[in-house]
Order: structure tokens, then C-alpha cells, then sequence
């Protein structure tokens, strides 16, 4: 008989969101089941939102995340505008997306960090960090806030982008897209990380439909879905700009769809931007009523793939019933088939893979035998052994003749 | 294939089942349909028409309970809302999970928070609260205070 080990990870890390318990079954070295554990923090967003109004719902969707913080009043200024049929006008529309976009390449870039330092690249985690806050700074200068912007409202955006200050954000952004030829530079080209990522944590497209994953995770796996292509919305049927996909399904594609998809942002802003150079300032929104009865959904692709919202109104001046569905909620569940059969030090990385919000791979806690309850790993010691794979690896090729 | 086809098709191959369809435009359409006939039509999109599970919604109305099933056809952009309404004072419904894993964790979590029933599902545990939370309470349902 050999023995069980489960490995708890979770489910606390005060400095993140989402807590979550993941408990890995090892036979050995290999992962052999996992189990998901989460309610920790249920905030009964949902709920809450059927006794706040239409604008308040607005500041309350936009604590949902941090890190995608404008994808989901943007799922919910779509669901509720289709219930009332209003159309934004053009401005409106290309702030929205410039916004959008913004947050993907810093959702992105933080990504890529985090993924380095897992795999024991602190050099990549402090480069995407360090250009990750140019993009937040551009930010503070459009919307006030480096993060929950509070830009959006039912029939267009708070603030408007003045014309004077595009020239700066093109500035930054020509920045950004040299910054990333050098990340993508140094991820692509080395050979410890391909080792390390490639062939590891595979999703196939069989596994994507089951579990109906979605964003970078379904294009990793060549299952080309992007709201913003297929249900399209705000300014990005204007714009033109290619939907990213890779077809492996491991770790490898994952971070090849994200880096590539920057570029594809940054050309998104500027496309957006020379438009509203052409619009007149100030056009940022539509004067709306009331909200009638009905239902509406509205969908927005954010960093980590499709966010749904379903609204009912009864015509009073807050929603009935208002159903959120992130991405991580479909995306989470994928696990259960990139993990097992893994090794325990691919198995950081491979949770990672799907940019599940990040703070689940930051919460590693400890091994305990599963009979005897004594303490195998702690949390440091579980990164360590990922860290001593790179450093294994790296030794192998430098040995190589 | 458009929107008006497709729907065309699942009118054709479900008849007795649908209860009303409502247009709203080219990308939303919602069809109500009898309880029992949801495995055969979630069989049928997910299968045979190429639609994709999104999630699916409860509510608890003055009719009862009623659940929409989200599903979305990425090529031409449509969301199919496929809507049920269940019995007020024991609702069940037959569970999708065992034909795709993506709706075993809505399906734990519409148990919990109002109290559904999924028959044939194939874990329903409690998702959320497991362990803090008291049995039979369910904080979704309207007189939960």
C-alpha cells in the first residue's frame, strides 16, 4: 500500500481576495485527486444587490475583484442598457474600451510576475511589476483611482478622457509595448521555462467544452471564444484587432496567449484613441429615465475570460434578481484536469495557469499525512520544491556539452 | 447557421416541450420550456447545436422557482435562455451534471442557496457554506430575512 498525502492549500492569505481551500491528494509525488473548498469569504454579493440601486450596484459589482475591477460593471452597464435599449454614444463607447484594455495588460503583466516567481524567476516578477505601474499611474490620470475606477454608469462613463492628455497615454503605451518585446523576449526564448511549462497542466479542447472554460485558458487549448468578438459591445466592433489563440493547453500557451494579447490591448487603445482625438470632448453619456421591467444579460470579456451578468428588473429602481458569473468560477473547476497526475511542484504552476485570481497559489499552507496528521511541507517549503525544479533543470542544461 | 434557423430547429425538435419564445433580437432569445424536458434540450445544445453552458439562474418569484439555463453559441453571438418554472413547495429538477462538468458547481450552489433539488446529481454537497450554515435555510429564497 502506498501512502495518501493530503496537501491543503488554503485557504487564507490576508492580503488577497478570494480564499479558497484546495486539497491535493498525493500518492507520492503524484497528485491523484483534488477537492475545492471555497465560501470563505462569501460576501452575498448577489443578494446585497437586489436592496441597492441601479447606480449604487455599480460600485458594489466593482468590489467583486480587484484586479479586473471594470470588467464586471461593465457585464452589468451591458445587461442593464439591453433592458432599457440604450445606446451609448461613440464616445462613450471608446472610453470604455480604452479602459478595458488598460486593465487587461495590467492584469496580464501581473500575471506573468506572479507566474515567474513560481517557477523561480524573480528577475520576470520584478520586470512585469515594475511595468505594471506605468499602466496604473495612466490610470490615476484618466480616472483619479489606480484601481476601481468608478467610471462607468448606466448610459455611458463618469469622466471623460480629455484630447490633451491622449498624447501621454500614447507615450506610456509605446513604453509598454517595448517593455513587453522584452518579457515575451525572455519567456519564449528560455529553456528552463519551456521545461517547466510545456506539457504541464494540459487542457484539451474536449476539456475546455466540459467545463465550459473560458478566455486565455479556452485559447490556450484552441477553442477561439472572446465576447469581444462573438457578442460584441462598446467600441470593439469598431476597432480592429485579432482574437489570440494557441492550441497545446499547457502552461506554455497560456502565458504565450496572455504576452501576445497585450499587444493586441495596446493596438485596441490606440486605434480607440485616435478616434476620440476625432469626437467631440464631453459626449460621454445619454440621459436614461427609469429602468422598465424586463431582463437583460450582458456579458464582457475580462482578463480572465467571459463575465456574465443576468438582471431582472421589476421595474422599480433596483434589480429583482441580479446573477454574477466570473470566469475563475468555470475556470477553478478545470483542476480537477490539469492537476492530477501531475508532480506536486507542477502543480503550483499549473493552478497558476488559469490566473485564478492569484491569491489561491500565494495561500499555500502545509503537507499533512493523511493517516498520522504530522506535518510534511509548510507553505515556503512547498514553493521551495517548484523553486529547486528550475534550479535542477537549469543545472542539467548547463552540464549538457 | 443564423439565429432565426436555429431557433427554427429546436421549435421543430422540441414542440411539445416549449412552452413560449421570446425574441428579443438577433442575440437573446429565451425559451420556456416544461421541467422535465430539460435533459433531452441541454443534450441537444450542448451536443448536437454547439452551444456552450454559460451558467444558469434561479429565482424565487411569486410563481415559484424558476431557474434560467444561460447557454451561448459563440459563432453568431447568441444567448439561448432556457427558462423553467418549478414547483413552489418541492422544487426538483433533473441534474445536467452528469452530462457536462461545468454546471456541478451551479447546480451545488442553486441547491443551497434556494433549496432545488437536482435528482441524479452526482455530488450535492454544499459549495459555499459548508459546515457554518444551519440545514433548510435558504438565504436566496424571498422571506429570508
Amino acid at each position: 500500500m502506498s501512502r495518501k498525502t493530503l496537501i491543503p492549500i488554503g485557504p487564507y492569505h490576508p492580503l488577497q481576495e478570494e480564499p479558497e481551500l484546495f486539497k491535493l491528494y498525493c500518492d507520492g509525488e503524484i497528485v491523484k485527486d483534488i477537492k475545492w473548498e471555497t465560501g470563505y469569504n462569501h460576501r452575498g454579493i448577489e443578494k446585497l444587490s437586489e436592496s441597492k440601486t441601479y447606480e449604487q450596484v455599480f460600485f458594489l459589482v466593482e468590489r467583486i475583484c480587484g484586479i479586473c475591477s471594470t470588467s464586471h460593471p461593465f457585464a452589468f452597464a451591458n445587461a442593464v442598457e439591453e433592458i432599457a435599449g440604450i445606446e451609448i454614444t461613440d464616445r462613450a463607447k471608446y472610453i470604455r474600451s480604452v479602459i478595458g484594455e488598460l486593465e487587461r495588460i495590467h492584469s496580464h503583466l501581473l500575471w506573468v510576475g506572479l507566474a515567474g516567481h513560481f517557477l523561480g524567476y524573480n528577475t520576470v516578477f520584478m520586470w512585469a511589476w515594475k511595468y505594471r505601474e506605468p499602466v496604473l499611474d495612466l490610470f490615476e490620470m484618466i480616472t483619479g483611482n489606480r484601481n476601481s475606477y468608478a467610471m462607468f454608469k448606466v448610459g455611458g462613463v463618469r469622466r471623460d478622457i480629455a484630447n490633451s492628455i491622449i498624447p501621454q497615454i500614447r507615450k506610456t503605451l509605446s513604453d509598454i509595448k517595448k517593455k513587453t518585446d522584452l518579457l515575451t523576449g525572455a519567456v519564449m526564448d528560455d529553456p528552463v521555462l519551456h521545461s517547466r511549462t510545456k506539457g504541464v497542466g494540459v487542457l484539451t479542447r474536449q476539456d475546455i467544452e466540459d467545463y465550459a472554460a473560458v478566455g486565455p485558458t479556452a485559447r490556450a487549448s484552441g477553442v477561439a471564444i472572446d465576447v469581444r468578438k462573438d457578442d460584441p459591445y462598446a467600441a470593439y466592433p469598431l476597432v480592429n484587432w485579432k482574437v489570440i489563440t494557441s492550441e497545446a493547453g499547457d502552461v506554455f500557451a497560456k502565458a504565450q496567449v496572455r504576452l501576445l494579447e497585450m499587444y493586441e490591448s495596446v493596438s485596441i487603445i490606440e486605434q480607440c484613441l485616435d478616434a476620440l482625438e476625432k469626437l467631440r470632448e464631453g459626449e460621454i453619456s445619454v440621459k436614461v429615465n427609469e429602468i422598465p421591467e424586463g431582463m437583460g444579460t450582458g456579458r464582457a470579456e475580462a482578463p480572465r475570460g467571459e463575465v456574465f451578468h443576468f438582471v431582472v428588473s421589476d421595474g422599480s429602481n433596483s434589480p429583482a434578481r441580479h446573477k454574477i458569473r466570473a470566469p475563475s468560477y468555470v475556470n477553478i473547476a478545470t483542476f480537477k484536469k490539469s492537476c492530477i497526475g501531475q508532480t506536486i511542484a507542477d502543480a503550483t504552476i499549473s493552478l497558476a495557469a488559469v490566473d485564478p485570481c492569484y491569491c489561491c497559489t500565494e495561500r499555500m499552507a502545509s503537507a499533512y499525512d493523511i493517516n498520522s496528521g504530522e506535518r510534511i511541507m509548510n507553505a515556503s517549503e512547498l514553493i521551495a520544491l517548484s523553486l529547486k525544479k528550475s534550479a535542477e533543470i537549469k543545472r542539467n542544461l548547463r552540464s549538457l556539452p | 447557421m443564423n439565429t432565426g434557423e436555429t431557433i427554427e430547429k429546436i421549435r421543430a425538435e422540441f414542440s411539445p416541450a416549449i412552452l413560449g419564445t421570446v425574441t428579443r433580437n438577433e442575440r437573446r432569445v429565451t425559451v420556456t420550456i416544461k421541467p422535465e424536458a430539460i435533459p433531452d434540450m441541454a443534450g441537444y445544445l450542448y451536443n448536437k447545436a454547439g452551444f456552450r453552458f454559460i451558467i444558469a439562474s434561479a429565482l424565487h418569484t411569486r410563481r415559484g422557482f424558476e431557474i434560467y439555463y444561460h447557454f451561448s453559441k459563440d459563432d453568431i453571438g447568441l444567448i439561448l435562455n432556457i427558462h423553467v418554472v418549478l414547483d413552489s413547495e418541492k422544487p426538483a429538477i433533473e441534474s445536467l451534471s452528469n452530462m457536462f462538468s461545468a454546471s456541478n458547481w451551479i447546480e451545488r450552489e442553486m441547491h443551497e442557496l434556494f433549496g432545488i433539488d437536482f435528482i441524479n446529481h452526482p455530488n450535492q454537497e454544499k459549495l459555499i457554506s459548508e459546515g457554518n450554515w444551519a440545514e433548510g435555510v435558504y438565504p436566496y429564497r424571498k422571506e429570508f430575512k
